[in-house]
């Protein structure tokens, strides 16, 4: 399979009045057709900034450097007009609050029509509607309910409404952005198995962001593990769940809750800031496992299996680890000070 | 399931339903108002020097001796039959002023209202859009420049450098005498007198003497409305459906027009319906500039006089085309808006 997205040291940045925030920080990832992977983390750590910055959707006065190839063109340096072109009918993009993101001025039609008439000008009417109805049909939602509006939906309808009108271009790269965070878990299981069945009917690849590792275990082929800024683990969903190597993940896997839960594991701290984000590794504060070079030098991406990376001194490379780096380190107070 | 057909008539019909009470509540506060405010129209009609006994005869004359509740039922009952009564203080039928000086008015406050909606639209979007460049900035000092400009001022000034200086444009009257004399009344509007009768030079007259007061009036109010619609725009194009219909690939003139400008607009009529009541206000004083023969002149001249008669009637009529126009902007906000009807 060949990767129809591959991300090559990305970083995106922004201003804000306390100095540049490096939301995410030379990040690598690659996305093949008709594959799923899950990018999961906590809040705030750049996860909804990375899947914008793909499709170059960032607020005014971001910047971003690095390398975001599609079909090998570099969408960082295209020309907007261009980048612009490709928004629908080749990267798609799907929202977590779907209450707002249809205009509550416009029919269901108008949406589609704008869509539809905006990336294919040579589509006669008919076929207009008979693209989005069938579109919507797969969604669940009857040809009956073309001509209303946005607030006759519930919020449900409104996501698959939204899903319909990404896939009625049939992108072949779809960011769902957290699609059912704001949803109850019966519609969320509707949406999931909608954005399962994508690589089935459409082969389209799709990056999924998500702070629900369950979500991940079931729909996603592989995961990334994202934190502060950084890709800190990346592998086929099942190793990573199976074996988590980067304590990070570990921990992440263990902070979830299941039928066997008796008590509830959080990690201590909360993600950094990222204008000041910490030194070395920036999840050092935080990690069980700190070691003496981990605050003192930034990791280097290693791969423990051919199939997986990592980014922690726990795996290497030794060489690089100065004498000494790798006895215990205490546990910085600031994280456990933060938490109070 | 719901049709937009339907819901909208209901909703028209439930709106029009409401407007009896409105009124019926309106007349009743205006009569009320009139009674407790200071003054009797008697003495102030013969100048303030007749011996009480004169005054008495003729407040007896003229009803005002009796109870109040009997005054306003027979108020009522005048008004039903579409009888405005007459001036106390100079015996004109107030319907006819009414017909006559708010047909005066009405064509002011009409261009007045073009040029508000016009600059304001023009300027408040154009200012939105562009925020923070230098038109945005130009657009903003503008705006508080001419709404912080008194009226009269304003009018003023037009009236020294356009009237005055460059002799382009008469300074005051609804028109020339020549074509006031030679006019046919249909509508009591100039304006459309004009057109009917296909008089052309009339018309350019009439047009000629309306641009000053006008415009003077609806830049003032443009100074509201460009405030308001710049910040719907900003507001509007931080909106979640602006940054969807971008990841969607929608270019950024459809965006801008169809999603941003169109939205941000919805709550801008709304305070345009408002803003009639104000522009009928500040015509009180541009006509009084303009020496403009309308309804709001009128009302001062009849205020000072404490003019029962004259006054309830005229304020009666400015409530009604307020309420009026709160009908037409519901009416227009539910059309745009489909949210509204339900």
């Amino acid at each position: 399979m060949s990767a129809v997205l591959e991300v090559r040291n990305l970083r995106l940045w922004y201003g804000t009045a306390r100095g540049s925030v490096r939301a995410v920080d030379g990040v690598s990832l690659e996305i093949a057709a008709g594959s799923v992977l899950g990018l999961v983390g906590e809040s705030g750590c750049g996860k909804s900034t990375l899947g914008r910055g793909i499709l170059g959707l960032l607020p005014e006065g971001a910047r971003a450097d690095g390398e975001v190839l599609y079909k090998g063109r570099n969408l960082v340096t295209m020309a907007p007009r261009e980048l612009r072109r490709l928004r629908g009918p080749d990267l798609g993009l799907i929202f977590q609050e779907p209450m707002t993101r249809l205009n509550p001025l416009l029919r269901i039609e108008d949406h589609f029509r704008e869509t539809l008439e905006q990336h294919e000008s040579k589509l006669t009417d008919d076929a207009i509607r008979r693209r989005s109805l069938d579109t919507l049909g797969r969604m669940g939602i009857p040809p009956t309910r073309f001509r209303q509006y946005p607030h006759e939906f519930s919020g449900g309808m409104r996501q698959r409404i939204m899903i319909a009108l990404a896939l009625v271009l049939r992108p072949s790269l779809l960011v769902a952005d957290e699609p059912t965070t704001s949803l109850d878990v019966i519609v969320e299981a509707q949406i999931l198995r909608i954005l399962a069945d994508l690589k089935a009917n459409f082969d389209t690849a799709l990056l999924l962001i998500t702070h629900n590792l369950g979500i991940v275990a079931e729909a996603c082929d592989r995961v990334a593990v994202m934190y502060a800024g950084q890709i800190a683990e990346e592998g086929p969903a099942r190793d990573v769940f199976a074996e988590p190597k980067h304590p990070y993940t570990r921990e992440l896997l263990r902070s979830t809750i299941s039928l066997e839960t008796t008590e509830l594991h959080s990690i201590p701290g909360a993600p950094p800031n990222l204008i000041t984000p910490p030194t070395g590794c920036r999840f050092h504060p935080r990690c069980p496992d700190v070691m003496r070079v981990c605050p003192a030098r930034d990791p280097i991406e290693t791969r423990p299996e051919p199939d997986r990376r990592v980014l922690c001194w726990l795996y290497g490379p030794d060489g690089d680890i100065p004498p000494g780096g790798t006895e215990p380190a205490e546990r910085e107070r600031i994280a456990l000070a933060e938490e109070a | 399931m719901n049709q937009t057909g339907p819901s909208l008539k209901r909703y028209a019909i439930t709106r029009l339903a409401l407007v009896v009470p409105m009124v019926f509540i309106l007349l009743t506060l205006v009569f009320l108002l009139m009674r407790v405010a200071p003054g009797n129209p008697v003495s102030a009609a013969l100048g303030g020097h007749a011996p009480p006994a004169v005054i008495k005869a003729i407040s007896h004359q003229l009803g005002y001796d009796k109870p109040v509740y009997v005054q306003y039922a027979h108020y009522l009952g005048q008004i039903i039959r579409g009888n405005f009564g007459t001036t106390i203080s100079d015996r004109r039928s107030v319907g006819s002023i009414i017909l006559v000086n708010g047909a005066a008015t009405l064509e002011l406050t009409f261009f007045a209202l073009i040029v508000a909606i016009v600059v304001g639209v023009l300027v408040g979007l154009v200012s939105g859009r562009f925020r923070d460049s230098p038109i945005d900035a130009g657009g903003r000092l503008f705006g508080i420049v001419v709404y912080a400009t008194p009226v009269f001022f304003l009018g003023m000034l037009a009236q020294l450098v356009f009237g005055i200086w460059l002799n382009w444009l008469p300074t005051s009257d609804q028109a020339s005498p020549i074509t006031e004399a030679l006019l046919q009344t249909h509508t009591n509007i100039f304006f459309i007198d004009a057109i009917i009768d296909g008089n052309w030079t009339a018309l350019k007259d009439i047009v000629e003497h309306l641009i000053l007061p006008a415009t003077t009036l609806g830049i003032v109010y443009g100074g509201v409305f460009i405030r308001l619609i710049r910040i719907n725009v900003i507001r509007t194009l931080k909106e979640d459906y602006i940054e969807a219909a971008r990841a969607r690939g929608i270019n950024e003139r459809s965006v801008v027009y169809r999603h941003a400008f169109r939205n941000a607009l919805v709550p801008v009529i709304t305070v345009v319906g408002l803003s009639i009541a104000l522009l009928l206000g500040g015509a009180i004083l541009t006509e009084t500039t303009f020496n403009w023969p309308g309804i709001g002149h009128e009302l001062y001249v009849y205020l000072q006089n404490r003019d029962y008669a004259a006054v309830q009637g005229i304020v009666v009529v400015f409530a009604l085309v307020v309420v009026a126009a709160s009908i037409v902007i519901d009416f227009a906000t539910a059309f745009i808006d489909p949210r509204v009807r339900y």
